[in-house]
């Protein structure tokens, strides 16, 4: 039963990383990029503000920060709780 | 040399390339043509994703699209970028521990069923041809050009190279193939952005240039931008005029289909273990991820190139170009190109010599107009597809750019058009004739009807795509809610509950694809055919919400039916939950094997 309760801790350590990834990458696309952007307008960014810089490029480079840290995360997660692939 | 010369030199050099490195790594077994025998490295794999991924939308037509609309075009770049973080985060590392090489046969083993792979297969079919219909309007656009021939015969000829080139060879001709296509068109998009952003803003990095100050002015560029449209009678480039709730949904549905998009997620089964699974969407993401943040860029400069080229004398009152100047300024050749494919055009409508360029439904402008004796917009057609390949025209760059820029669009048609037909012949030959209906067909078999399937593919996409329903990145648009709605629910509730079940899957699917397809075909027409639609999308049927940002609520209906009927349905068994234990978990992860 050891090996099933270290299973159930690994899916759930996951699905926890995937949650607040998600949170953060709805916020910074629907939110920033769309939704707040009325909020963010006092905020200058080269001609425009910040919620067009997040609509326009923000986004996509917090997409990347995410998608490697879920990895990064991940791949030591695998081996903490001995299911890396050997 | 002749700028037509010169194009011909360079797509004769670049498919020459493509074609070397499709003979030198041709597929044997059926095990290769789908999955190159898994020996890729994530990052080679990423840059192959990307080159798949991005496509005749991405290239030639988004930035177009960008450009006449500005900020609310938006919805572009952050919806086919953010759906790699569904992807990664989501799906890739599970359906590559699963170890088979379709979606179909993933969705046909976890929910047990062979309706559901059937049911799958059809999504995927469906989802694909619409996408490669996409793909021909931008082949067409690129085509013309470069042979100097109206868009039909563009791309009818355009057809016939895509289907001799997705023949070649499989998946690790299209793989190596496709690196170097990238490549291609990774240049071809960056170089002339460069260029451009150098002259406008004295900065080389067009992504920072965009946010940084116009030289000729000294005001920021996108200050100068929004001043320039506005004087014309336009939407201000930076503020927010679209529907909001139909820009979120829109967005939502492009990220949701990016992820249920069966050529992208095939690319993950060609990794060697789960953990590169995981690396291989970021690196995909970062090489696509060089052209989405050049693009919005080359959207707003060529826009404001374009409105100083069309008023060349500090604007309105400095008056509009002239007919003489049009005809004989070298600046403006590229007009006279462009009006022979058809996709470009003007008309001195008063007669006063000069075309005059604004929006002439608006009220201000109409004002000014009815005092000038100007008698509407007289450049009355600009198709938004050949913003990227006229570009470096418009800009006035050198005759290689130009021949460089035609080699990058057709190598994004191309290579997506080839994993795509590449989806469609497996998913036909491989799940339907192999999986369902003939189980004992030889490898050679196989490999025929996948060609077959192939060929009957790109037949109906060249036929439905000379009557586009959209610009070439709306088409695509309308392929991923058509995924965003079956493909995408299937899968993550195949991954993440172990309750939905047979006919919980098979229901959603079904309902999500039927409501998706049936708003699709009231807004642009049944099968796409021109004026069989019941309602437009600029007065849609359900609020405002267009039929290209309709995938998101299937995708919600998908989630729901499916619920709904698991929950009134016999449980999953038990063995099936041990599968999605398994599927959970990366080690034991093998070599693939197919049925």
């Amino acid at each position: 039963m050891a090996e099933n309760s270290s299973k159930s801790a690994y899916w759930s350590a996951n699905v926890r990383i995937i949650m607040i990834s998600l949170v953060i990458w709805a916020i910074v696309s629907f939110g920033f990029g769309i939704l707040l952007r009325p909020m963010l307008s006092g905020i200058a960014v080269g001609g425009t503000d910040l919620g067009f810089w997040f609509a326009q490029q923000g986004s996509i480079i917090v997409f990347l920060i995410l998608i490697f840290n879920y990895a990064w995360r991940m791949n030591k997660l695998d081996r903490e709780h001995g299911v890396d692939e050997e | 040399m002749d700028q037509f010369t010169i194009n011909l030199l360079f797509v004769g050099a670049s498919f020459a390339l493509y074609i070397g490195i499709a003979i030198w790594a041709r597929a044997g077994s059926t095990s290769e043509f789908y999955a190159a025998g898994r020996g890729v490295h994530p990052v080679t794999n990423g840059m192959a994703t990307a080159a798949d991924w991005m496509s005749a939308a991405s290239f030639i037509s988004m930035a177009g699209l960008i450009a006449f609309t500005g900020y609310d075009n938006s919805t572009f770049l952050m919806g086919w970028t953010g759906g790699y973080v569904l992807l990664a985060l989501l799906l890739a590392p599970y359906l590559r521990k699963f170890g088979k090489y379709t979606v179909s046969e993933f969705i046909g083993d976890r929910f047990y069923s062979q309706t559901a792979r059937i049911v799958a297969v059809v999504c995927l079919i469906v989802a694909s041809t619409t996408y490669v219909i996409g793909q021909m309007t931008g082949v067409g656009v690129a085509f013309g050009r470069f042979l100097e021939v109206d868009n039909t015969t563009g791309l009818l000829i355009g057809a016939a190279v895509v289907f001799a080139y997705a023949v070649f060879g499989g998946m690790k001709g299209v793989t190596y193939t496709q690196v170097a296509q990238y490549v291609v068109l990774i240049m071809a998009y960056t170089i002339p952005a460069i260029f451009i952003s150098l002259q406008l803003t004295g900065n080389p990095i067009p992504a920072l240039g965009l946010f940084g100050d116009h030289v000729a002015s000294g005001e920021p560029l996108l200050a100068k931008l929004d001043a320039i449209v506005r004087e014309l009678g336009f939407n201000e480039y930076t503020a927010h005029h679209s529907d909001t709730l139909n820009m979120v949904l829109f967005t939502l549905s492009l990220m949701i289909g990016t992820a249920g998009l069966p050529h992208v997620i095939m690319r993950f089964f060609t990794v060697p273990k789960v953990s590169d699974a995981r690396w291989s969407a970021g690196w995909a993401l970062v090489f696509i991820a060089l052209l989405y943040l050049t693009a919005p860029a080359v959207g707003a400069m060529a826009r404001l190139n374009i409105s100083e080229m069309m008023w060349p004398n500090g604007g309105i009152d400095g008056g509009a170009v002239t007919v003489q100047q049009i005809e004989e300024d070298q600046r403006y050749d590229w007009m006279a190109t462009w009006q022979k494919t058809g996709l470009l055009g003007w008309e001195d409508k008063n007669g006063d010599g000069a075309i005059q360029y604004y929006n002439d439904a608006n009220a201000d402008l109409q004002a000014i107009a009815a005092e000038k004796g100007w008698a509407g917009n007289e450049l009355t057609n600009f198709n938004r597809d050949i913003l990227v390949l006229a570009n470096p025209e418009i800009a006035n760059l050198p005759g290689w750019v130009i021949g460089l820029v035609a080699a990058g669009g057709l190598a994004a048609a191309l290579s997506t058009a080839a994993g795509l037909l590449l989806a469609i012949s497996s998913a036909v030959s491989h799940d339907l004739i192999k999986g369902s209906f003939n189980p004992g067909i030889s490898e050679k078999g196989e490999l025929m009807s996948a060609r077959v399937a192939m060929a009957v593919a790109i037949v109906v996409a060249t036929y439905l795509g000379l009557n586009p329903p959209g610009f070439a990145a709306q088409t695509v648009a309308l392929a991923f809610g058509l995924a965003a709605a079956s493909i995408f629910p299937a899968l993550m509730m195949g991954i993440f509950s172990t309750k939905v079940n047979n006919s919980g899957a098979v229901a959603g699917m079904l309902a999500g694809l039927t409501v998706t397809l049936l708003y699709i075909f009231l807004h642009k027409g049944w099968f796409f055919i021109p004026d069989t639609n019941s309602f437009t999308d600029a007065d849609p049927l359900l609020g405002t919400i267009k039929s290209t940002s309709f995938g998101a609520i299937g995708a919600m209906i998908n989630f729901a039916v499916a619920y709904t009927v698991s929950g009134m349905t016999k449980p999953t068994p038990d063995h099936i939950r041990e599968l999605v234990e398994s599927v959970r978990v990366p080690r034991g992860a093998g070599a693939a094997q197919s049925k």
